[in-house]
């Protein structure tokens, strides 16, 4: 078989096999020396330092509480309601005075889609997405929070809008 | 050069010392020999990871440092599997085959100068044969018997493949790997490891410079041999699994993987010594030394500082050559198996003929013209040396050029090349072999 070959119109530079290599082996080794001894500015180390989260990341919900430890809900039932991905399960109740509050009170996290609706709706800013991420469980229903563990939840809770500025403008 | 007889007397050990010696060499070689090939898994981790802008492993130890002895400790506890239809006693034995060869050809590559002792002088080398480069070749090649073995004996297809693939590909560089070697061996004039570190010190020139075109087939020759990444068919990811060894787990696994790193390790070590100087220390001529050679001593006084020094050259020679197996293997993407049976068999077998037939030229013409080898004319040139070199530089120019552009190896431009011929072929039968029709009926083109 005659060994006939196409060379492509480009330039020497271009074209030859040993400036290509020797130039990616230059490149390698340019990077190489840069972050050689662990050197790299573009990780992270996960556990041991973490990315600072924005204001509006929407991770794990919160439940605000008053001060006598009650949950601020008042069991309108607006965030089941909008929910989309219908992960809110909400049993009203009402005291003898009156007073509505949830007797079952359960976010699947595992279902959330993280949307923040909850949050938007809500009349008395009870429920809250918050900045958080490390949800990990070894079973699914370890997901679904109920209220004492909604309300144990110590994290920042999510700003959706700057205060100061509510329509964004 | 000192001649025999100038110096005070030093005889190598003999006798018990000989032995002790030799226990004590062997332990110390083999010791560090494992814990080397254990750090260079980890030293390839990080390279490449360096490489790539990432940290490499990092949790186990201070910087990472104990993670081969986290891998080996993972190894031995895993299941081990063994493939219900695989032929047990080779697939048994195939790992045992691949990792001894790499590990017994230690053994004759010296590394530092002689040690001097109360006791006598200790050759720095394990066993000095004077068969050295043969016994080399031979164990180096039998390597190839443990891959060929996993890949058949793990019923697997993939396996197989690359069990086939590693021995096309060992066959076709060791050709080019022994005919590379012939240039040392005759401007050596001999077989023996010490004598040629010896021989290259009373050139005053490395082999590396003066037959550079032996040293550059035989260093893609050792990419070749050792499955590293531009010649890494037999393993090809992307393609076979993991090639012959797909089939392997546990601590098998980890000896094909041990094996590899082992070659890598054996290979630098080689080309370290056969065109680098082994051993020797540039400029400085204090490290000139032999051995004793019928009862006289040959070459400068061996020293204590002189050994260590010597031994931290050695290392740093090998080192750059690992170091180079590694910028390779991250840089340069896999050959396709046609380019690498091309460059194989079409470029480096004759080049490195020719090569072989134009140095033994030189080397005769040298002789015949009477410059010494060891002279330096004028005080500082190497003649000698300095001729080979120029006749080397040229071949070796010619060779690159020659491979450069694609001139001998094809692309993928050539395979669009390749398809129209083929396509224009078929239509061609085609037309011969086509039915009369009748005069009315359409004619399809």
């Amino acid at each position: 078989m005659a060994i006939k070959v196409k060379v492509m119109k480009r330039s020497k530079g271009r074209s030859s096999y040993v400036r290509a290599t020797l130039k990616g082996m230059a490149l390698t080794f340019r990077h190489m020396a840069a972050s050689a001894g662990d050197r790299s500015d573009v990780t992270i180390q996960y556990p041991d330092q973490k990315k600072e989260l924005s204001p509006r990341w929407r991770g794990t919900h919160v439940m605000e509480q008053h001060e006598d430890g009650r949950p601020k809900c008042v069991a309108c039932g607006l965030c089941p309601t909008i929910c989309p991905a219908n992960c809110i399960k909400l049993v009203p109740g009402e005291d003898d005075q009156g007073n509505r509050y949830p007797i079952v009170y359960e976010i699947d996290e595992f279902r959330c889609i993280f949307c923040g609706m909850c949050q938007e709706v809500c009349p008395v800013e009870a429920i809250h997405v918050g900045n958080h991420y490390e949800n990990a469980e070894y079973s699914r229903t370890n997901f679904v929070y109920d209220l004492d563990r909604l309300m144990a939840q110590t994290h920042p809770v999510t700003l959706l809008w700057d205060p100061s500025d509510p329509a964004g403008e | 050069m000192l001649q025999p007889g100038t110096i005070p007397m030093y005889q190598e050990v003999t006798g018990n010392a000989f032995y002790i010696a030799s226990a004590i060499k062997v332990l110390v070689a083999f010791v560090v020999v494992l814990v080397v090939v254990a750090m260079l898994t980890l030293l390839e981790r990080k390279v490449s990871a360096w490489m790539q802008d990432r940290l490499g492993p990092n949790r186990v130890g201070p910087g990472g440092l104990l993670q081969p002895a986290a891998d080996g400790l993972k190894n031995i506890l895993k299941e081990e599997t063994n493939p219900a239809e695989a032929n047990r006693v080779f697939f048994t034995l195939a790992p045992m085959l691949s990792i001894t060869p790499a590990m017994i050809t230690f053994a004759v590559i010296p590394f530092a100068a002689p040690l001097p002792t109360p006791w006598g002088v200790v050759p720095m080398i394990l066993a000095d044969l004077p068969v050295g480069i043969l016994f080399l070749l031979a164990f180096s090649s039998l390597g190839v018997y443990g891959i060929v073995i996993a890949g058949w004996a793990s019923f697997n297809k993939y396996a197989l493949l690359g069990g086939l693939r590693a021995g096309a590909q060992m066959i076709s560089y060791e050709i080019a790997l022994g005919l590379s070697l012939m240039s040392v061996l005759f401007v050596a004039g001999n077989v023996s490891l010490t004598q040629i570190v010896w021989k290259q010190q009373q050139m005053h020139m490395w082999y590396g410079l003066a037959l550079s075109i032996s040293f550059f087939f035989f260093w893609i020759s050792c990419f070749a041999e050792t499955n590293r990444l531009p010649f890494d068919l037999p393993e090809a990811e992307s393609e076979l699994v993991t090639g012959y060894h797909t089939e392997y787990s546990s601590m098998k696994f980890s000896m094909f993987f041990i094996a590899e790193y082992a070659h890598v390790l054996t290979v630098s070590m080689l080309m370290a010594t056969l065109f680098l100087g082994g051993w020797d220390i540039p400029i400085l001529q204090r490290d000139n030394m032999f051995g004793e050679v019928n009862g006289a001593w040959l070459g400068h006084a061996p020293a204590v500082w002189v050994t260590i020094v010597t031994f931290l050259a050695f290392a740093l020679k090998t080192f750059f050559f690992i170091m180079v197996f590694m910028l390779v293997r991250w840089t340069v993407p896999r050959f396709r198996y046609d380019q690498v049976m091309d460059l194989g068999w079409k470029i480096m077998l004759p080049a490195a003929l020719a090569a072989v037939v134009v140095t033994a030229a030189t080397v005769l013409a040298l002789d015949s013209a009477g410059i010494p080898m060891e002279r330096l004319y004028w005080g500082f040139v190497p003649v000698y040396g300095l001729v080979l070199a120029v006749v080397n530089a040229v071949m070796l120019g010619a060779v690159l050029w020659v491979m450069d552009r694609g001139r001998t190896l094809e692309g993928t431009g050539s395979m669009e090349e390749k398809r129209r011929i083929a396509r224009e072929a078929a239509r061609a039968r085609a037309q011969t072999r086509r039915v009369p029709v009748a005069a009315n009926a359409r004619q399809v083109v």
